[in-house]
């Protein structure tokens, strides 16, 4: 399988080849597993140093266990995470403790994610001292730069995180992050539950730390407003798989899975008189314990050439000929899973064989949306 | 503003008791909406757009009141005039509202087709067999395939989609002349969010009603409505018609929200933002209130209290630089941003 590439000449910080978490599905309460959910089903990508991968898509498409199993807080099923070259499966429980201090999380909802009764000095201070990182009045200094660094007052060590505001919470969740000096962050929907004003806030944030400290993100979002903020390198997911990957530029410009130009269509534009052709999908996800055979976006597929070969053949994650970007990132391919966009591996006596009508044809109804 | 209104706003306010002091979550709100139109009522967290909603409906519990002097008036009628008894008339049947969660809106023990059958029966009186027939016709009009099947189904059986369109079926039973729909789209991924809004603007030119349609996405407002509220800390502080707003937003705080915006097909550049964040409701800043965080606020702001100036036609903004525009070309650095981020956000 293809890997979602980055940068050439850098050498990956992440490296995640074929990862595989499926989750058991039981009848009853003692009841044996009577089949599988794919949460994430053979997804690929690198995370370079310094850089922010995002991964974007709708509620159930993976990204978020995709997240976790990087950092080994769900298990995978199968495929290999790398980081830094250590195989983080291979890993038992002191080592990848240690592991930990360089991969840190950022959650969603700021409030879930902060122990209530403890005040927001002592969960900064938490990891310098498992760490064993710094003690006593050094650690005392240090949490009191962190929560500056983050745009908080030293003073507010001292309280509760219900004492303050959404925006505060998720500036004391990215200090937690930042006190143990990682080199990666998954950032889970960090900006998702905030304000537009406090989110933009937050966005500014996460991008000057990562200039200051040359932090890698993974950058979970369902918001692609957001995502053209902070990625370098976008991937879309749909139903536990990678279906487009590409610099964020080339992605905004000129999505070419049906999937990406549907999503990105019904983004409302703060523009009352913009035209736009809004791709409306039809029905809901399907559900990925039994996701639809061939190309599992097919079912909502609004391509013309869709035909009865995208529900045979599943579609490889293959670049779409044209390099994407400029200067030291012009290499970076723009990587589509679908057959119906042409040029692609599967050529046409093996699509008629799967009982294609429609050669492949170059489908953009959505052009530079960004 | 329209001549004969569906729904005049006067002066209301809400207060609710809190340890802290009284909270004038909404303090001081006029506004109107006309008959067939869209008007978005847009905000951030505890600007006090869901109270107004709830106002007007007059769902709210005991901690908080509607102060004396405020006028919600529909069709007409005033409704804080009216007894409980006479307002359920009006909730359902010419006022609905739909809720941002679908799930905490429908009972998870019935059937949706059940739910639906329940407000025929027990607002217009229908007969078991009519009011059966109307919720699977409610479904079909919203969109629901395979309807009769479904109506015999319970909300967890349904996608956060399907169950939105339930609530919006329960809503319109009663040809309802304003819906009230409260981040109808919030909890919803973009592709459902881009279906139900599809609907909500098919079903009001099937049925004629009004939205009054709450956000705090300017996108989802761009989109539906014809008209705009902006609130911020329990007021009115910006209205005009959505191209005007959008091509010339007058107040400062509409001005910050959307360039804090981030949107798809802008530039890839650095935020802007808003420093600080809103007040808490027991302590309004006294002058402007947002002051604070206003880059061009001066000792006017701080001495008096801005009325709603009249902009244009139909604009209006709580913001002195309608007297005195030349100031917008003086930004300085907010109150809140020069006292370090930490103290707001």
């Amino acid at each position: 399988m293809t890997a979602v590439a980055g940068r050439s000449g850098a050498s990956p910080l992440v490296s995640v080849r074929d990862l595989a978490v499926h989750f058991p599905v039981k009848k009853g309460l003692f009841g044996k597993p009577r089949g599988v959910v794919r949460a994430v089903d053979g997804v690929s990508f690198d995370v370079f140093p310094g850089e922010t991968l995002a991964l974007v898509g709708e509620s159930g498409c993976g990204k978020t266990t995709t997240g976790r199993a990087v950092l080994r807080l769900v298990e995978a099923t199968a495929g290999t995470i790398l980081f830094d070259g250590t195989d983080v499966r291979a890993l038992k429980a002191e080592p990848l403790r240690k592991l930990r201090r360089q991969m840190q999380i950022v959650f969603q909802d700021p409030f879930s994610s902060l122990n209530p009764r403890m005040t927001v000095g002592a969960t900064v201070r938490e990891g310098l001292i498992i760490h064993e990182l710094a003690e006593g009045a050094e650690a005392d200094a240090r949490v009191r730069r962190l929560l500056e660094e983050v745009g908080l007052r030293p003073d507010q060590a001292s309280r509760y995180p219900h004492e303050l505001s959404g925006g505060q919470r998720q500036r004391v969740g990215i200090a937690r992050a930042l006190a143990v000096e990682p080199r990666f962050i998954v950032c889970d929907e960090p900006v998702s539950a905030l304000d537009v004003s406090v989110q933009a806030q937050v966005v500014n944030l996460l991008q000057d730390l990562q200039r200051d400290r040359g932090l890698a993100y993974l950058f979970i979002a369902h918001d692609l407003s957001v995502v053209q903020h902070v990625a370098d390198r976008v991937a879309v997911m749909y139903l536990g798989r990678i279906v487009e990957t590409a610099r964020g530029e080339a992605l905004y410009d000129e999505p070419l899975m049906p999937y990406t130009q549907a999503l990105l269509s019904a983004v409302p534009v703060p523009d009352p008189d913009a035209k736009r052709q809004r791709i409306v999908l039809m029905g809901d996800v399907p559900s990925p314990a039994s996701p639809p055979s061939g190309c599992v976006f097919h079912p909502r597929c609004h391509h013309p050439a869709k035909d009865a070969a995208c529900a045979r053949i599943v579609p490889p994650l293959e670049s779409k000929g044209e390099s994407s970007g400029s200067g030291k990132d012009a290499d970076t391919p723009h990587l589509v899973a679908c057959i119906k966009q042409p040029p692609t591996s599967v050529d046409d006596a093996t699509q008629r064989a799967a009982g294609a009508t429609h050669s492949p044809q170059r489908y953009l109804p959505v052009v530079g949306a960004r | 503003m329209t001549a004969d209104p569906l729904l005049e706003v006067n002066d209301l306010h809400t207060t609710f008791a809190t340890d802290a002091g009284p909270a004038r979550a909404v303090d001081g709100v006029s506004f109107t909406v006309g008959r067939g139109e869209t008007v978005g009522l847009v905000g951030e967290s505890g600007c006090g757009k869901s109270v107004t909603a709830l106002s007007i409906l007059r769902l709210i519990d005991g901690a908080g009141r509607i102060e004396k002097g405020s006028r919600i008036v529909l069709e007409g009628r005033d409704l804080l005039s009216l007894s409980e008894r006479e307002m359920r008339g009006v909730r359902g049947n010419r006022v609905a509202m739909i809720w941002q969660e679908p799930l905490s809106a429908l009972n998870p023990v019935m059937t949706v087709g059940d739910q639906i059958a329940e407000v025929a029966r027990v607002h217009a009186g229908a007969s078991r067999a009519d009011a059966r027939a109307k919720a699977v016709e409610m479904l079909r009009l919203v969109g629901i395939a395979d309807p009769e099947q479904r109506a015999h189904e319970y909300p967890h059986q349904l996608s956060g989609g399907m169950r939105q369109r339930v609530v919006i079926a329960l809503a319109l039973v009663m040809s309802p002349a304003l819906l009230i729909a409260d981040e109808p789209t919030t909890a919803l991924d973009v592709t459902i969010q881009a279906q139900i809004l599809e609907l909500l603007a098919e079903v009001q030119q099937r049925m004629g009603m009004s939205i009054l349609l709450i956000t705090h996405d300017l996108g989802v407002v761009a989109e539906t409505a014809s008209r705009v509220i902006v609130m911020y800390a329990g007021e009115v502080v910006e209205e005009a018609g959505v191209r005007e707003l959008f091509a010339a937003a007058h107040h400062p705080y509409t001005e910050g929200l959307m360039r804090a915006m981030p949107r798809v097909g802008g530039s890839a550049e650095r935020l802007a933002t808003i420093p600080g964040a809103v007040p808490p409701p027991t302590d309004w800043p006294h002058g402007c209130r947002f002051r604070e965080r206003c880059p061009y606020a001066w000792e006017l702001c701080e001495r008096e209290h801005p009325p709603l100036y009249q902009i244009g036609d139909a604009h209006r903004s709580r913001c002195p630089l309608a007297i005195e525009p030349e100031r917008r070309n003086h930004p300085h650095l907010p109150i809140a941003a020069a006292t370090n981020a930490g103290a707001g956000a």
